[in-house]
């Protein structure tokens, strides 16, 4: 049976409704810059200042990727985990938020608690370098802010990510 | 005599396009992408005018017609061979019907004063020559298609003997825009996708709407805030108030049966571990003890169990807890990914997402059958299954390319229909108890 049954026009809803939405493209992103290649100046002889958070290349990275359904720091973050957790340690006073997010793979409420995980996952690596538990807080977004939209591969892994936010430099 | 049917077709788009603007929601194209040859023949004559008032605004008839043919039970005769006209019982030509091979045939006759609509209608047994029903159904001002669903629902239950769920309604979430423009809105509308009314409009994620027992709060998750944060919300009133906005994830909410409690997964205390909450007081008491996720919990029928997704045994898979507490119990054995549990209104049928490799797809377990499993839908990111109160269908949501859809699909996986929305996202479908005449 080929039934359509088309009881909607959408051409209505445009005209009818006062705004319609527009058109928003799928933007599929350029694949993340390898994080291997970003120098990490560990800097042990001064303290960070906020300056460096624009200035330092370890500093401005601000994003560490994961594997599908796993949680653990890949050896090859080492020194952002290290860099950010110097800046938490130099600067008390200083506030970070990490955002934890996952592809969409699976279902939303299981990929929150995924989220966290990635979250936890990075708050702890901060902690063991010497930053303050009350520095940091932990948001899962789970699948609900993807940077890419596309369902591949390619796409999937620049979502597996944890994001730092500065709410306090 | 009869209006050709894409007419009436457009007819109705008109009218849900004024009831979408009028509740600022944007409305849901319904298509029916395949159909049972094998299911019952029924013929629903389009219903007469009675009196002198004006015609009624609704094609009862054609409504009827399109809630038994999605259910996947019936297969109603197209308009261009319903031949003869009868509006009433004794105007029945009943050697007209068993020639076309049908069944059953349900003739009505409408009276409308521009308020109130009043259908009779009369389902006859072709073959015996029998009258099955002959009901009176009223509706007044904007509520006139439950009118049709009503009787859909009466005809269903009659010939089937299960109660109808066409008189019920759905809520979704729509997502329009990306990134920082993305606009979401928690709707609500008719199971046929009709009558959208948006319940709450945020920047922020929305997910995992969750019905009260009663049909009148919806239980969900906003971002608003920054964090997860669970709400109820009166869907009349728009009141709302936040049930739970602890640090870390407050998430998935659901009804008790009694209404009295909530189940949630929440993770102030390290990790997302499963709650109940006492909706009159906000205490809580903690079900599950251990560092996996656990998440999605769903009441067994008669309240007295939780079914939810846990990782502890490494991969998502469904457990079974006592509501008062005790020791999880895993149910799910087949497929490397089970989660997001939907139980039958007789406990008997678990629908859920299974996940192998890349591929997740809906299956239902049949408890009575020794757990017995079955795909309903093809995947490949097929999410948030949903039951109708009667088992007879089940909402799920799918991704077509970019964009995010809904399915209503029969629950022998045989009859599917699209429910798409004009510009952006629709997801997360949870379809409402059955409503009061």
């Amino acid at each position: 049976m080929n039934a359509t049954v088309r009881v909607s026009v959408v051409a209505l809803f445009c005209l009818a409704a006062a705004a319609c939405a527009k058109k928003q493209e799928v933007k599929p992103q350029a694949p993340p810059e390898a994080p291997t290649t970003t120098t990490a100046p560990t800097n042990t002889e001064g303290a960070f200042t906020p300056a460096d958070l624009q200035s330092n290349a370890c500093l401005r990275t601000r994003v560490i990727y994961f594997d599908f359904d796993k949680s653990d720091i890949q050896s090859q973050f080492d020194n952002i985990v290290a860099c950010h957790a110097k800046y938490l340690r130099d600067r008390p006073m200083a506030r970070m938020t990490i955002e934890g997010n996952t592809d969409e793979r699976g279902t939303r409420e299981y990929n929150l608690g995924l989220g966290e995980r990635r979250g936890n996952a990075l708050a702890s690596a901060l902690e063991a370098a010497g930053a303050s538990a009350d520095q940091i807080k932990v948001v899962s977004y789970g699948e609900e802010r993807p940077v890419c939209r596309e369902h591949n591969e390619s796409c999937w892994h620049q979502n597996r990510r944890d994001n730092i936010v500065y709410t306090t430099e | 005599m009869r209006m050709p049917k894409i007419l009436f077709a457009l007819t109705f788009a008109s009218l849900a396009a004024l009831f979408a603007t009028q509740a600022g929601a944007q409305g849901l194209t319904v298509q029916i992408v395949n159909g049972v040859p094998s299911a019952i023949p029924v013929t629903v004559v389009p219903f007469g005018q009675q009196g002198s008032g004006p015609a009624s605004p609704v094609d009862i008839a054609q409504i009827v017609s399109m809630d038994l043919n999605r259910c996947g039970k019936f297969r109603t005769l197209p308009g261009s061979e319903v031949v003869e006209s009868p509006t009433t019982g004794s105007q029945i030509k009943f050697a007209t019907w068993q020639q076309l091979k049908q069944d059953y045939i349900v003739v009505g006759r409408t009276t409308y004063d521009g308020g109130a609509l009043k259908a009779d209608f009369e389902l006859w047994d072709v073959n015996k020559q029998q009258q099955l029903l002959g009901l009176s159904i009223t509706g007044q001002g904007s509520d006139l298609r439950r009118v049709a669903h009503q009787i859909a629902d009466q005809i269903y239950q009659k010939i089937i003997g299960v109660r109808g769920a066409f008189d019920t309604r759905i809520a979704y979430v729509t997502m329009v825009g990306l990134g920082d423009n993305a606009q979401y809105a928690l709707v609500v509308a008719d199971s046929d996708g009709y009558n959208p009314q948006t319940v709450v409009h945020s920047h922020e994620a929305l997910l995992s709407p969750a019905w009260s027992p009663n049909g009148q709060e919806l239980a969900y998750v906003s971002f608003e805030s920054g964090n997860s944060a669970i709400y109820i919300q009166n869907i009349a009133t728009g009141s709302r108030r936040v049930v739970s906005g602890r640090a870390g994830i407050n998430g998935a909410p659901r009804f008790a049966p009694d209404g009295k409690r909530l189940a949630v997964s929440l993770s102030f205390q390290g990790n997302p571990e499963i709650y109940t909450m006492d909706l009159a007081t906000g205490a809580l008491t903690r079900l599950t003890h251990n560092l996996a996720i656990d998440t999605e919990p769903r009441w067994t029928p008669d309240g007295a169990n939780v079914v939810f997704t846990s990782d502890r045994s490494g991969k998502p898979q469904l457990y079974e807890i006592p509501a008062s507490g005790g020791t999880p119990q895993r149910i799910t054995f087949q497929g490397q990914y089970n989660a997001n549990a939907s139980i039958s209104y007789d406990g008997k049928k678990i629908a859920m997402v299974q996940g192998n490799g890349n591929v997740y797809r809906i299956a239902v377990m049949d408890r009575s059958l020794g757990g017995q499993e079955t795909f309903v839908s093809p995947g490949n990111l097929d999410d948030a299954p949903s039951w109708a109160p009667n088992a007879s269908m089940l909402l799920y949501s799918a991704n077509e390319g970019p964009r995010g859809v809904l399915y209503a699909v029969s629950a022998d996986g045989r009859v599917r229909q699209r429910l798409v929305l004009g510009d952006g996202d629709v997801r997360e479908p949870a379809w409402g108890p059955y409503r009061n005449p």
